[in-house]
């Protein structure tokens, strides 16, 4: 199914409402608030229609667009999903519409908040469907700076200023990083082309080239994926957020990470990562067990969380670093999985946090009677992030290990120790914030969230537990786009 | 060599003599106009150079063979072309700024020595002879002493003015003793035989040498490249903010393309040696502009130094001293000429209202006035080099150009340092967004002018990060020109 | 008619989850109707299994299962949906829609939210007959991680409310808590070892179907993933067994166990020791064995050891208890002490007769344990339900208020004890003929761990009962009632139909074995 201008379209409204929002008289909430809602549900529609209308028989790009943009340099606006991004553009889909309904409640500069968040939106969107290399960091860069603002202006008082500043910071190194490789892959190639699609195929960079240029790349983009020993920005960055941010950051932004290391770093420079990724795996293991044992001893619920998106981000990493089709589908599915997954948490600990004005858990308990819905959505969300069988976090986690026995088997046997960890801090959370007693200071002004807050929850819960029930839902999209990446790296 | 004047040549020179004939109308208008209605003087400027901006596009594009004409003196190619364009957009804002800026824009010959310098700057970028050369650089730097010191009971303005004198004065004389080796031992001072008489091998290299670097040296300091810099922030400050607008940008512009041209076409033989010099000066701009910018609590001294380290990105293309180096650095400067011109623009927007340039006084800006907060994001987002404003493309032009030189540590040094200035630009908006102010609720209101000399900025950045197609062949042509 | 029988087994299998989801649009308020509704949809899956049973002679057989489904579930990793039974697998299946309604009625005086404990319950029930089911080894663990989740929420939020413990970081949690917390935790790291080596096989097998794996994998050889094939065999089953024996639990893998036991609320307490404890040991003989003949063959020693401190260190830890419910608990690890030393005995000498012997005394133990386990946990939930105390001290001499009780618990102790005539009996004393040629020393130490199985039991038959009456029960006792009687009434049946005629379930059980290990 080939429907025009689709992608384009989803790219470029977000970031249109974005601006159209900022004439918007301020005093007008509602007015605002129900455009940015109608937009991005509108959004969200059409990246389901992609999602759906994606043919896992067809070619390995879809729904292409390609324009000159720039011909003296090779620059094109160059558009199309493959099967490992469809699904990524389906997530942020879903948690642009969830999270502008969990922002209901922003009250200070309403339209401001709206348009950055589309504006983050639209580059989001732009990354996972550009490729053209170019356009890749022309967007990367656009979903970045919106964060500062976001963080800075609505964040958590006592730490967004900083926390805004580190994050910003972070990702902006990594990005120019991976772009000064980038620009070496480009005169390297001597097509005088951004055109990834075409660099992948035509061109074979010498190995000692590659090895030089590969960890610039990948670590480039790795950062915004969270990989240690540059992850530390991310937490902070989820606590100062206001809830929608965090959401889109933990969500979407780090799979922004992940995903542009696969595309620029690894599909283009393979034999650069089969070099590198005995030491990167090492790497990844440190995050996904320090992570899951740091979110352990942490009582803000918020950070717990961080740091969990942490660990759960090194298994996406993993699963890439291992360099099989294991890996390759399950670090993709984990992407999805746990983008939607981390949301849900983000909202839930936003709605609690709205009303109880505390995110320390040993202050909080009981709030099953209060918000059961969002208590029985963070238990799911708790499910997935054990890995519990039956939810799409096995579905993820499963292939990755199988993909790290496949090559370093010491890796998996100590990795799957977070698993535990993991199902210790998650049922510790969740007895105590939702079970157990209310306390005294938080009785009677609990009261449950709002019926468009279920419905986001509910959306954000049925995906977990479908994609965990039925895999066939996505995997098989997911399996057609590794295949395709996996001939790049010779058949591995 | 004096033949008949042909109409190319007069179309060559046209955005001189329109300008010319303007300062002329201005020198009447301030003659006969009553102490009321000087007001009309800025107008006049602005309406002036605008038509001059129009006419130059129409009428001066030149052909794509470059020729020399009047006598060797002008070379007229799109190098001169494009740079003309900036210097104008630059002058023009400029003058939209000063309006209602006091005491300036009362003034006549405030605009006279605006419109003098940009002759002299339409000059720079076109000369095809030594001699031409260093009259234009004196007809651009002159003026501008005296602008920058024009606020003569200013005291800040007053040393501004004589010290950028005393320096300026000083280089000029250090560049000009580089030109006079020149001659010396060529015996041409035309810019293109220059070329043929070194690679002839009239020219001791050590001499040669050192004359590229006194010429170097000369416009270094123009373009305030570290360590020749050490001017820049004080008389930024000290002068009358559209006047650093204009030095910032139009004076800077005028430096890199007598740089670029002198440099790129007479010197071709000891390429490796002056493209070194260059990358050490651009090193040393980044990092120093950026690192000194970072302790700045006034804007326009934190504007100055980042115009540092921005003359040290521009380097970056300079250095590469290819094509895709110079198309880069027309790039930049295209981009960066709206860009500052936007930033200086809400400056004095809010100078005008707020009385002070400090930065803690920006605090709360945003509220008082939503979209002049969005014109300095957007124009200081430009700066630091992110999509979809211009300064992204520019940057990733200057080190693509970086990269394919083989200069990667310097490429890497760039992107480093384009981090440190995303820190301090990030400061500014955080406190304008952040900063919680006792004046939140006061209105600040915007002059018509300077809404559209914003507007039209912004516009400008955007459409230049977004459809770089059109321009970046600019670009491309300017550089091919001078190879 | 046709959809049934063909799809039966996946008919068993989900009915009871989509009943639970049913559950939830009921009228929160009408807690009689929630429980009626709940009772009504336990019982459709115990109907289809007699069914199953009427139909399992006379289905077809494919490579020793019967009644198979598979369909494509997750491609990427050559994982289906395949399900299918055979004689262990049938009478496991029947044990628990058996004990499910059974616990359900146990269960009609929660009060407290009962819609969601009802749901539970039910998702508990797919989660453990998913077990039972499953021909496919992930849709094997993803059914065995699954059961934790219920069951952790059913002694999280309805287990006995009181006492509290501090977990780490300073937090106070009440016991129950800590239970659920314990048991989750202990079994999900168990579960570690036995997801990796999953892992390991599907990556050296490239498939994760049972009957498949059955064929190929106990021949693999040489080195795989840069180890020796034994070597990792070896591991892979020391992965299996402890996550095994710490379901069973086989001592010194029990501790999760007394606590769970104590904090669960009654029906869980019997679905506990009834089923949850008896997955461990369809683990053994589903997967360890076949999969692994050489290295259980080796390892047999250790397990027979470990079965026999089970026997004797529960026995001995029963009879130190003060709570009955402990008691009852750590007479559980006693029991499945039994079942894993039968096992052992069957995997060192597998083939033989004494050996078949051995399994068909395990496996019928597994069936009667799980009878005569969930009876007792309900009689001493119906106790404690009259007294609010478990304290063995606090009670005695209720035989007089409460005699049906008292005949009831007498008659339970004594099926639990092995009385002849009854079925523990039978299926120890199969299990003991079996094991006793080959691990003789081990088997006889057990007998005397029997010893003291008579001595707990009996002392707590004692406390009780007997003895002179707690004057502060004087008056207040009830006699059990008639739902709790409808309770323990197929228990009853069960015991002593077992005891008579075991030869019905046997017959079955012996014929799987003598396919698996024959």
């Amino acid at each position: 199914m080939e429907i025009p201008y689709i992608l384009s379209a989803i790219v470029f409204l977000p970031i249109l409402a974005g601006a159209a929002m900022l004439f918007f008289p301020p005093e007008r909430r509602q007015l605002i608030y129900r455009f940015a809602l109608g937009t991005a549900a509108l959004v969200f529609l059409l990246s389901l229609v992609v999602y759906i209308g994606f043919d896992i028989n067809g070619e390995q790009y879809q729904f292409i667009e390609k324009y000159d943009w720039l011909p003296a340099l090779g620059i094109s606006y160059y558009v199309g999903v493959d099967g490992i991004s469809a699904p990524l553009v389906l997530l942020t889909g879903v948690v642009i519409f969830t999270g502008v309904i969990i922002s209901q409640r922003i009250e200070d500069r309403t339209r401001e908040f709206f348009a950055f968040l589309f504006i983050l939106a639209s580059g989001v969107f732009g990354v996972f469907v550009a490729l053209d290399m170019f356009a890749l960091f022309f967007f990367y860069e656009i979903a970045v700076f919106p964060m500062y603002l976001l963080i800075a202006i609505w964040g958590w008082k006592q730490t967004r200023e900083y926390a805004a500043m580190k994050l910003t910071l972070y990702l902006f190194i990594g990005s120019v990083i991976a772009l000064v490789g980038a620009l070496a892959m480009y005169f390297q190639s001597g097509l005088g082309t951004f055109d990834m699609v075409r660099l992948a195929t035509e061109v074979s960079f010498p190995v000692e080239f590659q090895n030089l240029w590969f960890p610039f790349v990948f670590f480039g983009f790795a950062i915004l994926g969270g990989i240690f020993p540059f992850h530390n920005w991310s937490p902070d960055g989820h606590v100062a957020a206001p809830t929608a941010v965090s959401m889109f950051h933990a969500g979407v932004l780090m799979k922004l990470g992940a995903f542009a290391a696969l595309r620029v770093g690894i599909m283009l420079m393979p034999e650069g990562a089969a070099t590198h990724m005995p030491w990167i795996i090492l790497l990844t293991l440190v995050n996904v067990v320090y992570g899951a044992f740091i979110a352990m001893v942490q009582t803000d619920f918020k950070y717990m969380i961080g740091f969990s998106s942490v660990s759960h981000m090194g298994l996406v990493v993993m699963g890439f670093a291992t360099l099989t089709r294991d890996g390759f589908v399950g670090a993709s599915v984990q992407m999805v999985s746990h983008g939607v997954m981390t949301a849900l948490f983000f909202a839930v600990v936003g709605m609690v946090y709205d009303q109880a004005h505390t995110r320390e858990i040993p202050k909080l308990g009981g709030l099953v009677r209060i918000m059961p819905f969002a208590a029985v959505a963070f238990i799911i969300g708790g499910l997935v992030s054990m890995g519990m069988p039956g939810f799409s976090g096995f579905i993820a986690e499963f292939p990755i290990f199988m993909g790290v026995w496949r090559t370093y088997p010491w890796i998996a046997i100590i990795g799957v120790v977070s698993i535990v960890v993991t199902a210790a801090y998650i049922l510790r959370a969740i007895g105590k914030v939702f079970f157990g007693d209310l306390p005294a200071e938080l009785e009677g002004h609990m009261h449950d969230i709002k019926p468009s807050e279920k419905l986001a929850l509910g959306i954000l819960a049925v995906i977990l537990v479908g994609i965990g029930l039925f895999p066939g839902v996505m995997v098989p999209m997911v399996e057609s786009g590794v295949d395709a990446v996996l001939g790049l790296l010779g058949g591995a | 060599m004096i033949g008949s004047i042909s109409s190319e040549m007069i179309l060559a020179i046209l955005p001189e003599i329109v300008l010319l004939a303007l300062v002329a109308v201005i020198f009447v208008v301030d003659l006969v106009v009553s102490d009321e209605r000087r007001g009309m003087l800025a107008t006049i400027t602005a309406v002036g150079l605008l038509l001059t901006l129009v006419l130059t596009a129409l009428f001066s594009r030149p052909g794509p063979e470059a020729v020399l004409l009047w006598g060797g003196m002008l070379r007229h190619d799109w190098l001169a072309f494009i740079f003309k364009i900036i210097f104008l957009v630059g002058a023009l804002l400029t003058t939209i700024f000063t309006i209602g800026w006091e005491p300036i824009w009362r003034k006549g010959e405030f605009y006279v020595l605006l419109l003098t310098s940009t002759i002299g700057m339409t000059l720079v970028g076109a000369s095809g002879d030594l001699i031409m050369l260093f009259l234009a650089i004196e007809t651009t730097s002159i003026p501008l002493y005296v602008m920058a010191g024009f606020l003569t009971r200013d005291d800040k303005s007053n040393e501004a003015g004589f010290k950028y004198l005393l320096f300026g004065a000083m280089m000029t004389a250090v560049m000009l003793y580089g030109f006079s080796l020149l001659y010396g031992f060529t015996g041409t001072t035309n810019i293109y035989e220059l070329t043929t008489a070194i690679g002839a091998g009239e020219i001791p290299a050590a001499v040669l040498v050192g004359a590229a670097v006194l010429v170097l040296i000369g416009f270094g300091f123009k373009v305030a490249m570290a360590p020749l810099h050490f001017w820049a922030p004080d008389v930024y400050e000290g002068a009358p903010t559209p006047v650093t607008a204009f030095l910032s940008t139009a004076s800077k512009a005028a430096g890199f393309a007598a740089l670029t041209r002198v440099m790129v076409a007479a010197f071709p033989s000891i390429t490796l040696e002056w493209t070194t010099l260059v990358a050490i000066g651009a090193a040393l701009s980044m990092t120093l502009g950026n690192l000194i910018a970072l302790s700045q609590t006034n804007i326009k001294r934190l504007l100055a130094y980042s115009s540092v380290a921005h003359a040290g990105y521009a380097l970056l293309g300079v250095a590469a001293a290819s094509e895709l180096g110079v198309a880069s650095v027309v790039y930049y400067f295209l981009v960066y000429v709206v860009t500052n011109m936007a930033a200086f623009g809400a400056i004095i927007v809010v100078y005008r209202v707020v009385g002070s340039d400090e930065i803690a006084d920006y605090a709360g800006l945003h509220r008082r006035q939503p979209l002049l907060g969005l014109v300095l994001l957007l124009a200081f987002l430009s700066l630091a080099g992110i999509p979809p404003m211009g300064g992204f493309f520019a940057k990733i032009l200057v080190f693509a150009a970086a990269v394919e030189a083989g200069l990667i540590w310097l490429a890497v040094l760039g992107v480093l340092n384009a981090i440190i200035g995303l820190y301090y630009y990030l400061i500014v908006l955080k406190v304008m967004y952040v900063g919680e102010s006792k004046d939140a609720d006061k209105p600040l209101p915007v002059l018509r002018p300077h809404s559209a000399g914003l507007v039209v900025s912004v516009v400008a950045l955007l459409v230049l990060g977004f459809v770089f197609g059109p321009f970046y062949q600019w670009a491309v042509s300017s550089a091919s020109a001078l190879f | 008619m046709d959809f049934i029988s063909n799809h039966l087994l996946s008919l068993i299998l989900f009915t009871p989850i989509v009943g639970g989801l049913a559950l939830m649009f009921l009228p929160a308020e009408n807690k009689v109707l929630v429980r009626r509704v709940a009772l009504g949809i336990s019982l459709i899956p115990l109907l289809l299994t007699l069914i199953l049973w009427a139909g399992f002679g006379d289905a077809p057989e494919v490579e020793g299962f019967r009644f198979q489904e598979q369909v494509e579930w997750y491609a990427a990793i050559n994982s289906t949906y395949h399900v299918g039974v055979d004689g262990l697998s049938l009478s496991m299946v029947l044990l628990t829609t058996l004990l499910a309604p059974l616990a359900i009625l146990a269960s009609f005086n929660v009060e407290q939210n009962p819609k969601a404990y009802m749901a539970l319950f039910l998702a508990l029930e797919t989660g453990m007959l998913g077990v039972f089911l499953s021909l496919d080894l992930l849709l094997f663990f993803v059914f065995w991680e699954i059961g934790l989740v219920p069951m952790y929420f059913l002694i999280d939020q309805w287990g006995s409310a009181k006492g509290d413990r501090e977990l780490w970081g300073g937090m106070k949690v009440s016991s129950r808590r800590y239970a659920a917390f314990k048991f989750m935790i202990y079994t999900m790291a168990g579960s570690l070892g036995l997801l990796l080596a999953i892992q390991m096989l599907g990556v050296v097998s490239g498939t994760f179907d049972l009957v498949a794996l059955f064929e190929s994998w106990p021949t693999v050889s040489g080195t795989i993933l840069g180890f020796s094939a034994s070597q990792l065999k070896t591991a892979a089953f020391w992965a299996f067994a402890i996550a095994f024996a710490i379901k069973v639990p086989v001592w010194p893998f029990h501790t999760w166990l007394p606590d769970a036991h104590t904090e669960a609320p009654t029906a869980g307490s019997m679905i506990l020791a009834g089923v949850l404890l008896k997955l461990g040991a369809y683990g053994f003989l589903r997967l360890v064995l076949p999969l692994y003949p050489e290295q259980a063959h080796e390892y047999a020693g250790a397990l027979a050891f470990l079965a026999t401190m089970a026997i004797i260190f529960g026995a001995f830890a029963a009879f130190g208890q003060t709570d009955f419910k402990r008691l009852v608990a750590y007479s559980s690890v006693n029991h499945m002490g039994f079942v894993v030393l039968g096992i052992a005995a069957a995997a060192y000498a597998a083939g033989t007769e004494s050996a078949t012997i051995a399994l068909n005394g395990a496996v019928l133990q597994i069936f009667n344990h799980g009878i005569s386990a969930a009876g007792m946990f309900f009689l001493v939930g119906v106790i404690y339900d009259r007294t609010h105390t478990r304290d063995l001290d606090k009670m005695g001499g209720l035989f007089p208020l409460m005699p049906v009780y008292g005949a009831l618990l007498i008659f339970t102790s004594m099926a639990s004890l092995g009385l002849p005539g009854l079925n523990g009996f039978v299926s120890e004393f199969l299990v003991v003929r079996g094991a006793w040629p080959i691990f003789t020393a081990y088997t006889a130490l057990s007998m005397l761990g029997l010893l003291f199985t008579g001595a707990y039991i009996l002392k707590g038959i004692s406390k009780t009962l007997q003895g002179p009456l707690n004057e502060a029960w004087q008056g207040k006792l009830t006699e059990m009632s008639r739902r709790e009687l409808l309770v323990m009434a197929p228990l009853v049946v069960l015991m002593l139909w077992l005891g008579f005629w075991p030869a019905w379930l046997l017959n079955v059980i012996n014929q799987a074995m003598v396919t698996l290990f024959g």
